[in-house]
């Protein structure tokens, strides 16, 4: 119910939401819990694995409940904490995990069968029969239990990643935080402050007492208005820094739009921040610890404090009646302010016989809650004090077993917390994550006063690392009260008392692990499942290591805790993935020609990064092969065009640039005179083949090489490599050139021709032999030529500066068309190298060395290279190994599939069998069959032998024989003439 | 005689206009990168001097004479924008035109440093990158050149093959900003 005059919330903009197809209202600045709660819907969730009915346990992003979805479709974001997402005009929540409703659920029915499914209940039951649990049983668990689902759409919303730096990270905005981020501001630091909330002033917004003589909700919004103002500091609100990462680098996830009704498209839902910072103070607070007590899961039941902020910052009384339990005096203020508020308090109850009211309530020291009633929501508890057993009537019922300081981010790098008797918790070591500081509740320090004090503290500390001086700054008066807490974790008794309520685990569940002989608290949280859920047991853990402890007969710190990991609290994947999706998956490349290319209907395929056309569809052309055979015809008999800028292209220049050519090719290229291409082989260390490619030597120190599209940056990488730590002292400098040329291949009988009158220099045999180069003017613009071909006819590749290959391209395909010729594509390309058995990287694709590709020779005996020692090993050069060949159907079935392996005739197509692979296949239209390139074993002293082709993928068989792998023109006069 | 036609890495596309940035095509000239043969460091920070009237930058920064830049490019590597060399030049350092290989951006207004710290892993605050300061960086997936031209304006390049996603990646970042009003 609403408490009229208290809260923080705007009472003058109300707004209307759903929850399960119900309209309620709320006030701007409530959560959906606290609105929930002030139209007195306590029932909001089913449990995990009873489905037993829950409320809202908390008032923070610990909440272990109230999980909901918020939207529908694909734009429903499931398990969204009621206690964190704010409401809007219009937001529409579903609960989950119940079916078919809310009220009544049918699976509640495993609440029944409890005593058969305790701790280890699955490792017991499902073991036999065996093939039952992959068809049977894990299906069924996974529909029974559960959290939210997703839409099964893809997801419109944007989400973002950012990078953000700071001298100081101040990670929540309470009275520590505040103070600390208020301290570093004046001193003159960069400072980022970050909270969950939306705003800012953690605790204090819960607490009505007094800072420097006003509320502390004032004071608060004061504070942070002044850090507003000033330059140096930014205020990052809804921020939850979820993670700690080497050299101060702190995951955040930033909830942006959320809370809004219609957000721009553009708007991302969230951003995940990676915030580099030179120092960090942690000043997270600390979270309030339920009590184990039979039945204390009931709708109604929630922490002392959770009610204490919805009345105090919400407005909001969770009930009409309400008792606390208690084993410290922080939970007795909330009575207190329940009282002032006009709500009455039935009873609270604390387990101290020492305790003391601290207002005009009914108080009963030396008491325990033994159980409660109430189907979907509290109604009636019962206690038991000295003389007997009695009960109360109430509708809400606020828990406080102590407070475990919010030290979660310490532990990201294998910190371990350290126990502390006097607070009852575990509180951060020291120097757990290096430059981060903890001030505050976080360390242990829990009056507002103290905190106040311990934030202009931890300032101090942090500025001195980062060499600045704090001003000297007074932490203004506040309350200052000490913290009587008595260690107290579970009622004694029969029934089942709830410590992790997220999944389902019970104080019995942990004494019969414990009696089970799991007494580590790991082996302990994997057998129940504590621990294990969203929420990481952020209000179970403590609790379930004491009862550890007790049921071991260990002190708690002997028994020690689990390790908390990141990420703090849950963060959807598509923040993680943000900008990755669709064309933001990798850069696309494009060529120069693209255009042209996509205007003449060619589809595109990639290779790597880069975008290349298929092949260049002619009219009546209604399948690729008829345009690729056709391609593959005027390369053949005119001249062919094709854009070849993606190979990769890099300059080599300097006294010593023939000496690193010569190392890292398999052969010689000192020897090559300028204006002259030579084809290498390159090797990796180990002596497998790396690259090959041309290198053209256009000065006496300068070399272009080109290498595949690729192995375009493996290469670049190994040069410099070589050139940085291999050999530092020569003098040769590297620049890649892949962008600068647009460089297309002139490929046919007919290229003499078309070159000429295009460029300046004549050019035939005698001016352009093959495998020469040079400079020449193309239409008036610097380009260079090169006598090369990778399609086995008499070729050239044409390159001008980038800007040109456009119009260059079109120039080209116009002067081949003229000649009976056009436009070749990629599928073109590859049967043109095929039929003349050059290699590409689907045969060289890591595994074969320079002995497998018949290319051993290569390797130059009167100098050193690299991969040269290593592709001498005796496995490298066994006869055996399957070696390049060719290959051709001479069976029935005339179809080859790359990928296919080759088996003797006769023999069974196992894989023992297996006598090699084919690595490349097309239909060759100049000899009218498929051909092949693989290895075989001794493939090359087996040429002529008949063998079979399986292809297991695609069931395909085909009587094959082995032959040269080169198919057309063996002597290569169509290339040199 | 026919003529090949220059085309920029953006097809002269229309400068982008959202929010408080605006992104538009640069051209500064040709550009040629200078790598220094073993040695000759001297030789080439005299002969720039002479030359250029500009220094030889340090790492991570450039240097500026009227519309010539000399940006840092990575080890032992400086980029020439906006002028060119001789030949004689070339006994002192490898020379090599980068004229056409880079698409070369500016992004300018008081949302630029937001829009970049979507896609950029470097600290770009203004204390810490100050004008005329450059970085061989990433941007989203592209390996980028970034220099700060003045406090609002950032001269970005990278390959010119990726001259679109580059457009697409900035567009995304922008929007995203400006919609945060």
């Amino acid at each position: 119910m609403r408490v009229e005059g208290k809260g923080l919330i705007d009472r003058d903009r109300p707004l209307s939401f759903q929850f399960d197809g119900h309209s309620y209202r709320g006030f701007e600045g409530d959560t959906l819990a606290s609105a929930l709660l002030a139209n007195d819907q306590r029932l909001v969730a089913r449990s995990f694995k009873y489905h037993r009915p829950r409320g809202i346990l908390t008032a923070g992003s610990e909440e272990p409940n109230a999980l909901v979805t918020i939207g529908s479709g694909a734009n429903q974001d499931p398990n969204v904490r009621a206690t964190v997402q704010e409401i809007y005009e219009g937001l529409e929540a579903h609960s989950q995990n119940a079916w078919p409703s809310l009220s009544w659920d049918i699976l509640s029915v495993n609440d029944l069968a409890a005593p058969f499914l305790s701790a280890g209940f699955y490792y017991k039951t499902f073991m036999w029969p065996r093939a039952f649990w992959e068809k049977l049983y894990e299906p069924f668990i996974r529909r029974a239990a559960g959290l939210g689902a997703l839409s099964g759409q893809a997801n419109p919303a944007r989400y973002e990643k950012a990078f953000a730096f700071c001298d100081l990270l101040v990670i929540g905005a309470g009275p520590t935080g505040l103070m600390a981020a208020l301290t570093a501001a004046k001193a003159g630091a960069d400072v980022i402050l970050a909270d969950e909330d939306a705003v800012l002033g953690g605790q204090l917004n819960s607490d009505l007492r007094e800072i420097g003589g006003k509320p502390a909700q004032i004071w608060a919004a004061e504070t942070a208005a002044e850090l507003a103002r000033m330059n140096n500091v930014r205020l990052m609100p809804r921020t939850t820094i979820t993670g700690v990462y080497d050299d101060g680098v702190y995951g955040g996830l930033e909830r942006v739009s959320h809370h809004l009704t219609k957000p721009s498209n553009a708007l991302p839902k969230e951003t995940f921040w990676r915030i580099a910072s030179r120092q960090a103070i942690l000043a997270s607070g600390a979270l309030e610890r339920p009590i184990a007590f039979r039945n204390n899961d009931r709708p109604g039941i929630m922490t002392a404090g959770a009610i204490r902020t919805y009345l105090n910052r919400f407005g909001v009384s969770p009930g009409k009646s309400v008792t606390l339990f208690a084993n410290n005096d922080e939970a007795h203020l909330t009575a207190v302010d329940l009282i002032a508020a006009g709500v009455h308090v039935a009873a609270v109850v604390d387990v101290r016989p020492s305790a003391e009211a601290l207002g005009a309530y009914r108080l009963i020291p030396n008491a325990q809650i033994v159980d409660t009633s109430g189907r979907s929501g509290l109604e009636a508890i019962t206690i038991r004090t000295a003389s007997g057993e009695q009960r109360i009537f109430t509708d809400c019922l606020g828990m406080s077993g102590g407070w475990n300081p919010t030290l979660h981010l310490t532990c990201h790098m294998n910190g371990r917390p350290v126990w502390n008797d006097e607070v009852v918790a575990f509180l951060p070591s020291d120097g757990a994550v290096p430059g981060l500081h903890t001030g505050g509740a976080c360390a242990g320090v829990f009056s507002t006063a103290a905190c106040l004090k311990h934030g202009v503290e931890v300032a101090g500390s942090a500025l001195e690392a980062l060499d600045l001086k704090a001003k000297d700054t007074v932490s203004p008066q506040a309350e200052d009260d000490p913290y009587r807490i008595m260690s107290y974790w579970a009622v004694p008794g029969k029934g089942r008392a709830w410590l992790d309520f997220q999944n389902d685990v019970t104080v019995k569940d942990v004494r019969q692990a414990a009696a089970e002989n799991f007494r580590s608290v790991e082996h302990m949280k994997r057998y129940t499942t504590q621990g294990m859920a969203t929420d990481q047991g952020k209000s179970s853990n403590v609790a379930a290591l004491a009862l550890l402890a007790d049921a071991t007969g260990r002190a708690i710190p002997d028994t020690g805790t689990t390790t908390f990991r990141p990420p703090f609290s849950p963060v959807a994947l598509a923040a993680l993935g943000a900008g990755a999706e669709d064309k933001g998956f990798a850069p696309e490349r494009k060529t120069t020609s693209h255009a042209a290319s996509l205007s003449k209907g060619a589809p595109m395929i990639e290779a790597g990064l880069w975008y290349r056309p298929s092949y260049f569809p002619a009219s009546g052309e209604t399948n690729w092969r008829q345009s690729c055979d056709r391609e593959v015809g005027l390369v053949r008999k005119t001249v062919g065009i094709c854009d070849v800028s993606t190979l990769g292209k890099i300059d080599i220049q300097g006294p010593d640039a023939a000496r690193l050519l010569d190392l890292v090719y398999a052969n010689t290229f000192s020897s090559l005179k300028p204006g002259k291409v030579r084809y290498g082989l390159i090797l990796r260390e180990d002596g497998h083949v790396m690259d090959d490619g041309t290198t053209a030597r256009l000065g006496a120190e300068h070399f272009v090489m080109t290498t595949t599209t690729a192995a375009a940056g493996q290469v670049m990488r190994h040069l410099e490599f070589v050139s940085q730590a291999i050999h530092p002292e020569w003098d040769v400098r590297i620049m890649s050139v892949t962008e600068q040329w647009a460089q297309f291949a002139v490929a046919g009988p007919k290229s003499p021709e078309l070159l000429n009158g295009l460029v300046d220099n004549p050019i035939n045999n005698e001016t352009w032999p093959f495998m020469c180069c040079g400079p020449v003017m193309v239409h008036g613009v610097s380009g260079r030529l090169f006598r090369i071909s990778f399609s086995g006819e008499h070729a050239y590749e044409l390159a001008v500066p980038a800007r040109f290959g456009d119009s260059l391209f079109r120039v080209l395909v116009a002067r081949a068309e003229a000649l009976g010729g056009g436009a070749y594509g990629m599928e073109a390309l590859n049967v043109l190298r095929i039929e003349k058995g050059f290699i590409t990287h689907s045969e060289i694709d890591g595994r074969v060395t320079a002995f497998d590709v018949g290319m051993d020779r290569m390797i130059s005996d009167r100098k050193d290279c690299i991969g040269k020692r290593m592709a001498a090993r005796e496995g490298l050069k066994d006869p055996d190994r399957p070696r390049l060949v060719g290959l051709k159907p001479v069976g029935i079935v005339k179809q080859l599939t790359a990928g296919a392996h080759i088996f003797c005739a006769g023999k069974e197509a196992t894989r023992e069998n297996s006598e090699g692979y084919i690595t490349s296949v097309c239909f060759s239209p100049s000899l009218g069959h498929f051909i092949g390139l693989g290895f075989v074993k001794r493939g090359p002293e087996r040429l002529g032998e008949q063998m079979q082709m399986v292809d297991h993928v695609r069931s395909i068989r085909a009587e094959v024989a082995l032959c040269d792998p080169v198919f057309l023109d063996p002597e290569g006069g169509r290339a040199r003439g | 005689m026919a003529e090949l036609i220059a085309l920029s890495p953006l097809g002269n596309a229309d400068p982008l206009a959202i929010g408080r940035c605006t992104l538009s095509e640069v051209d500064p000239g040709p550009m040629t990168s200078i790598a220094p043969f073993r040695g000759k460091d001297g030789d080439v920070s005299k002969a720039l001097r002479k030359s250029h009237k500009i220094d030889w930058p340090g790492p991570n920064e450039t240097t500026l004479s009227g519309k010539t830049r000399c940006i840092w490019f990575g080890r032992e590597m400086a980029l020439l924008t906006g002028a060119s060399l001789d030949d004689d030049f070339a006994k002192h350092a490898a020379l090599t035109d980068q004229s056409d290989a880079w698409v070369c951006v500016a992004l300018e207004g008081s949302d630029a440093e937001a829009v970049l710290a979507r896609l950029v892993p470097v600290d770009l605050r203004i204390a810490h990158f100050k004008v005329d300061q450059t970085a061989r960086t990433m941007l989203g997936h592209m390996n980028a050149s970034i220099t700060r031209t003045a406090e609002y304006a950032f001269l970005i390049m990278v390959f010119r093959s990726m001259a679109s996603t580059l457009v697409h990646d900035l567009q995304i970042a922008m929007e995203s900003v400006a919609a945060r009003g």
